[in-house]
């Protein structure tokens, strides 16, 4: 099985600063990813890198087969803190909007579909910029799933996230995943996906220092 | 839709619908420009055959400042929330982004003249003696030259310091003989004394050669980091 | 290489003597304006140089956006710098030329607003570059020179089209020129190219020089483990 990312010596330097300090590694598809470690361990450098956003200073990125990453970015979801979206426009308007820049077709039931896998409300006319932080991320989310993408790179979905909503997402991303999406996400509350993830990396100092099945595995390494 | 044309027209229309229903940048601009042409008329007041010969320049500094006011904000609703890197994980076409801000900005930067215009004329007693009808050829022209770029190195600017300070600095150097044309056209048509006809082909030509350019190098500018 | 150096900044005082000479003393002295006219020796020399090394900007910034080399990105920066000091003798020397003679300080002449301008570009191109971001600077710059070159003959006829509408004195006056004075104007035209290409080494050297240590402490960063490194996130966060 061919794996879905591959990235081979990955350095990504900001001056002196190295954010990434040759990261090699396969991610199989149809899987979940965690991705943990402590600030400035280098995962939402790792996830721009992949989602096309920064440029590699050395090492290759390789995406479902291509060296391009701008050739499969239609593949790709990505999702990050700052919420990607208009605060003045409802969340049918954004979506409406951002399913503009994929070509995507039918797309008033696709953005309602797509509201509605967050549990959010598509009827909603209240300006997102007005939506709790639950709701934003959620609507994020779902900008993020407009496409269909085949890779979701998702850079801690779940901060500041009411318990509720944050479960509901990782079931959600659970079932992507198991209809065959390769899904990463950046968090540092490891323990909500515990049980959904396939894999947990850890990341330090710029390296991917282990790869376990679950959390308990991490905690007898250390 | 993900051409550029209907890109471009969705965008637009997003902009314009954002800017009527917040109405909040329009409004303080509006003010801003009032206050510009006050400020003008209280800085240069002389008499009706000295208006007509200066009024060129004055007009177009004034239009300036409001346009530099109105550049600035250009990408400040894209800035919040980092919706830019939307853009840049998209297949979406770059030069649709960009054509839909600059012509939301033409739009906007119109709206603003329509108003200074007749304040500009009332307070200095403008009368054309020349072609009249040359006069919104060149503000459309004018404008378009000092948009185009405009929205260019905003964008640009995002990624320096000092930010609004940027967009100034590199747009006045580059838009001299934009101006210089602008103003005497707008001279040359209210004296009715020169012809207009080389500052508008030279506008037109300013403009042509930095859409082009600005289609050709925004790319770069929106995916750098 | 390492010969040239020397020979060339030999060569370079050699010339540049020589051209002090032939300017203030041995060229003959212009009938009307007297010796004051001398400094038209610095005025034009300086102001062909600078239009030369920007027009190598331009060069360099469009083969770094075509091939992202870093080599044309340091040329670009040296000649931008050496071009504004040039550009800057222009705007300096005009007045004190156009003062005693024509008793103006300042005219809408063609070479002289024209420099201007350009002054005026590459300065914002300068400020530019020390004000963005280091990893995105040779490409904005790059960019920015290629606008600015698009605008360079735009500036020209419009200035050109503005003085046959405007009369303005024309500093240096036209016509001909005595055939001793034009031998002594391209004495010191060499001698200041000559100086000029000099500078632009150097500053060269120098930049690929400070470019070396800066990557080898950053891979120095990349190997040593981290311990007391102080950052700021791409992305104002830290992770």
């Amino acid at each position: 099985m061919l794996p879905a990312v591959t990235v081979l010596d990955l350095v990504k330097q900001f001056g002196r600063f190295a954010a990434l300090r040759g990261v090699s590694a396969e991610f199989a598809p149809s899987r979940l990813y965690a991705i943990l470690g402590d600030n400035g361990a280098g995962k939402t450098t790792l996830l721009r890198a992949l989602a096309g956003l920064t440029p590699p200073t050395r090492g290759s990125i390789s995406i479902l087969g291509a060296n391009d990453l701008r050739s499969v970015c239609r593949q790709l979801g990505y999702m990050a803190h700052p919420s990607l979206l208009y605060d003045e426009m409802s969340g049918m308007e954004n979506l409406r909007y951002f399913a503009g820049l994929y070509d995507v077709k039918n797309t008033e039931q696709r953005c309602s579909d797509v509201i509605r896998a967050v549990k959010l409300d598509p009827s909603l006319t209240r300006p997102v910029g007005q939506y709790s932080q639950g709701m934003r991320q959620r609507m994020s989310l779902a900008r993020a799933l407009l496409n269909d993408p085949q890779i979701l790179l998702l850079d801690e979905p779940f901060s500041n996230v009411d318990v509720r909503s944050a479960r509901e997402m990782v079931s959600l991303l659970a079932g992507l995943r198991d209809a065959g999406k390769t899904i990463f996400v950046v968090t540092h509350q490891a323990s909500l996906l515990e049980g959904a993830a396939d894999e947990f990396v850890w990341m330090e100092s710029g390296q991917i220092v282990s790869r376990t099945p679950d959390l308990a595995a991490r905690m007898e390494a250390r | 839709m993900s051409t550029i044309a209907g890109l471009t027209r969705a965008t637009l229309a997003k902009d314009l619908r954002l800017e009527w229903r917040s109405k909040d940048a329009i409004n303080s601009m509006l003010f801003f420009s009032l206050l510009v042409v006050v400020i003008f008329s209280f800085s240069f007041d002389p008499t009706a055959e000295e208006s007509r010969q200066i009024a060129g320049g004055l007009v177009w500094v004034a239009f300036l400042f409001a346009a530099v006011v109105a550049l600035n904000q250009t990408w400040a609703r894209e800035m919040r929330n980092q919706v830019l890197d939307a853009y840049r994980v998209s297949p979406a076409p770059p030069n649709a982004l960009f054509l839909a801000k600059v012509i939301g900005n033409f739009i906007f930067v119109t709206v603003l003249q329509a108003l200074m215009t007749p304040l500009f004329i009332v307070f200095y007693n403008l009368r054309a003696l020349g072609p009249a009808y040359q006069l919104p050829i060149v503000a459309a022209l004018g404008t378009w030259a000092l948009v185009v770029n405009g929205t260019f190195f905003a964008a640009m600017s995002l990624r320096t310091r000092s930010r609004e300070v940027m967009l100034p600095l590199l747009l006045f150097p580059i838009s001299i003989p934009a101006l210089l044309a602008m103003v005497e056209a707008t001279g040359a048509i209210l004296t009715g004394e020169f012809s207009a006809k080389f500052w508008i082909v030279l506008l037109a030509a300013y403009d042509l050669v930095f859409t082009i350019a600005s289609l050709f190098l925004f790319g770069f500018v929106l995916q750098a980091e | 290489m390492k010969r040239v150096f020397p020979i060339l900044a030999v060569l370079t005082a050699a010339l540049l003597s020589y051209a002090l000479y032939e300017a203030l003393v041995a060229a003959p002295t212009e009938q009307t304006m007297g010796d004051v006219q001398r400094i038209f020796y610095y005025h034009v020399p300086s102001a062909w140089t600078a239009f030369i090394l920007f027009f190598v900007n331009f060069f360099a910034s469009i083969a770094y956006l075509i091939w992202r080399n870093t080599k044309a990105d340091i040329v670009a920066l040296v000649t931008a710098e050496v071009g504004v000091v040039f550009c800057t003798v222009v705007l300096v020397t005009g007045p004190i030329w156009a003062r005693p003679v024509w008793g103006i300080w300042w005219t809408w002449d063609l070479r002289l607003t024209l420099t201007l301008v350009l002054w005026l570009i590459y300065v914002s191109y300068l400020v530019l570059r020390r004000f963005s971001s280091s990893g995105q600077t040779p490409l904005l710059a790059a960019v920015l020179a290629v606008f600015g070159a698009l605008d360079v003959p735009l500036v020209y006829f419009s200035i050109w089209f503005f003085r046959t509408q405007h009369p303005q004195p024309v500093i240096g006056g036209g016509g001909s020129i005595d055939p001793r004075m034009l031998h002594v104007l391209l004495i010191n035209w060499l001698a200041f190219s000559c100086f000029a290409a000099l500078v632009c080494w150097s500053r060269y050297r120098l930049e690929v020089l400070r470019r070396e240590v800066d990557e080898t402490l950053a891979l120095e960063a990349l190997l040593e483990p981290r311990s007391s490194q102080t950052r700021i996130s791409p992305t104002g966060r830290a992770g």
